[in-house]
């Protein structure tokens, strides 16, 4: 990618994202225009995948309401993302939980999985520094941003 | 008004709008270009003028560009090229073009050249359909009929068939410009334009709406 597009995509690139996994179940507040008013919606449902990098990069949320499965995907740095909440987390053994579809009832559940907090910044800080190195080291390049805020806060939500 | 710039292609990425949208953007860099030579109706038959975009170091200059953009007092630079235009003739040689010429939400007609394909058969080139891979079938990724032998007895012309694809210059027109960078010289349109990353394109301003 060339630099000055990673310098443009950082500055649109929230630091405010909690770190989540596929397989954990979180809370999105969503931002809804009716007519000229604005509203927040919450969407709850479990991350079955994650794809995508930088400001491409989207999440697919599924939720069973009323027996009926329904899936959104949002893009995670997008406006209409008021807020990201992490409900619980799932011990999930694999990237993609599209086999999460042809399962309902008591089987679609997911174990949760019980870290110490320790351990879990430790692994936001090791994810956030793979996924953000870009985009800190591209606020750093352009000094004419908003002041470099270092996304370790990251793991505050858990 | 002048009416283009030089650029460079860098790349695509999206942005989102006010409704939360993403949009697909190209980024280009471009300008400033430098006027280095001007043509007239007297001199040369037609008005243009030829500017030039992205510095080269000196040692890479040959002596007739050289000599050549000395005459103009003008860096040397990579690309040189001529845009048509009576509007031209108000410029003045040295003079800098740069992207404060454009504004957002302004329609621009963006050419280069595209990225070459080699010789392809015409599902690629000219998107016909392929055939049935199976069942017996024998037609996969064929042309079809070029004519018949008794009527026509020939092969019409612009028949679509294989041949080069790609590697030809080609205009997008009526993209719209999402931002201005006059600070970095840089222009996000929405949409795709033709080319490699890294490529030259010229900009021109959109005709009509």
């Amino acid at each position: 990618m060339h630099p000055i597009i990673r310098e443009i995509e950082a500055s649109h690139l929230k630091t405010d994202i909690p770190y989540f996994r596929p397989g954990d179940t979180i809370r999105v507040s969503v931002r809804i225009v009716e007519g000229d008013k604005e509203r927040l919606q919450d969407y709850e449902g479990v991350v079955i995948a994650r794809r995508g990098s930088g400001i491409n990069e989207t999440m697919t949320v599924r939720r069973v309401s009323f027996g009926v499965g329904m899936e959104r995907v949002f893009p995670i740095h997008g406006p209409r993302i008021e807020s990201i909440k992490i409900v619980r987390r799932g011990r999930v053994r694999r990237a993609k939980l599209y086999y999460l579809r042809d399962l309902r009832g008591k089987k679609a559940r997911l174990a949760e999985r019980r870290v110490s907090d320790s351990k879990l910044a430790a692994e936001a800080a090791s994810e956030s520094r793979a996924r953000l190195n870009q985009a800190a080291l591209a606020k750093v390049a352009a000094p004419a941003e908003a002041p470099a805020e270092a996304p370790a806060e990251e793991q505050q939500d858990s | 008004m002048p009416l283009g710039l030089l650029g460079k292609k860098l790349g695509m990425t999206q942005l989102f709008d006010e409704k939360g949208t993403a949009i697909p953007v190209t980024v280009i860099q471009a300008g400033p270009c430098k006027v280095i030579q001007k043509r007239t109706m007297d001199s040369d038959g037609y008005n243009a003028v030829q500017i030039g975009f992205d510095p080269k170091p000196e040692r890479k200059v040959n002596k007739p560009m050289a000599g050549h953009f000395a005459k103009a007092g003008v860096e040397a630079v990579r690309l040189v090229r001529e845009l048509r235009g009576d509007e031209t003739q108000e410029l003045e040689i040295g003079g800098e073009l740069n992207v404060s010429m454009f504004e957002e939400g302004e329609r621009v007609d963006v050419s280069g050249q595209s990225k070459g394909r080699g010789f392809t058969g015409t599902i690629k080139r000219h998107n016909t359909s392929p055939g049935p891979k199976t069942h017996g079938s024998m037609f996969h990724r064929r042309p079809g009929s070029n004519g018949g032998s008794s009527y026509p007895s020939r092969v019409f012309k612009g028949k679509k068939g294989p041949g080069q694809h790609g590697n030809e210059r080609v205009t997008i027109k009526k993209l719209r410009i999402v931002k201005c960078d006059t600070e970095r010289n840089l222009i996000l349109v929405r949409g795709s334009i033709p080319g490699a990353n890294g490529s030259y394109v010229v900009i021109r301003k959109g005709r009509g709406k």
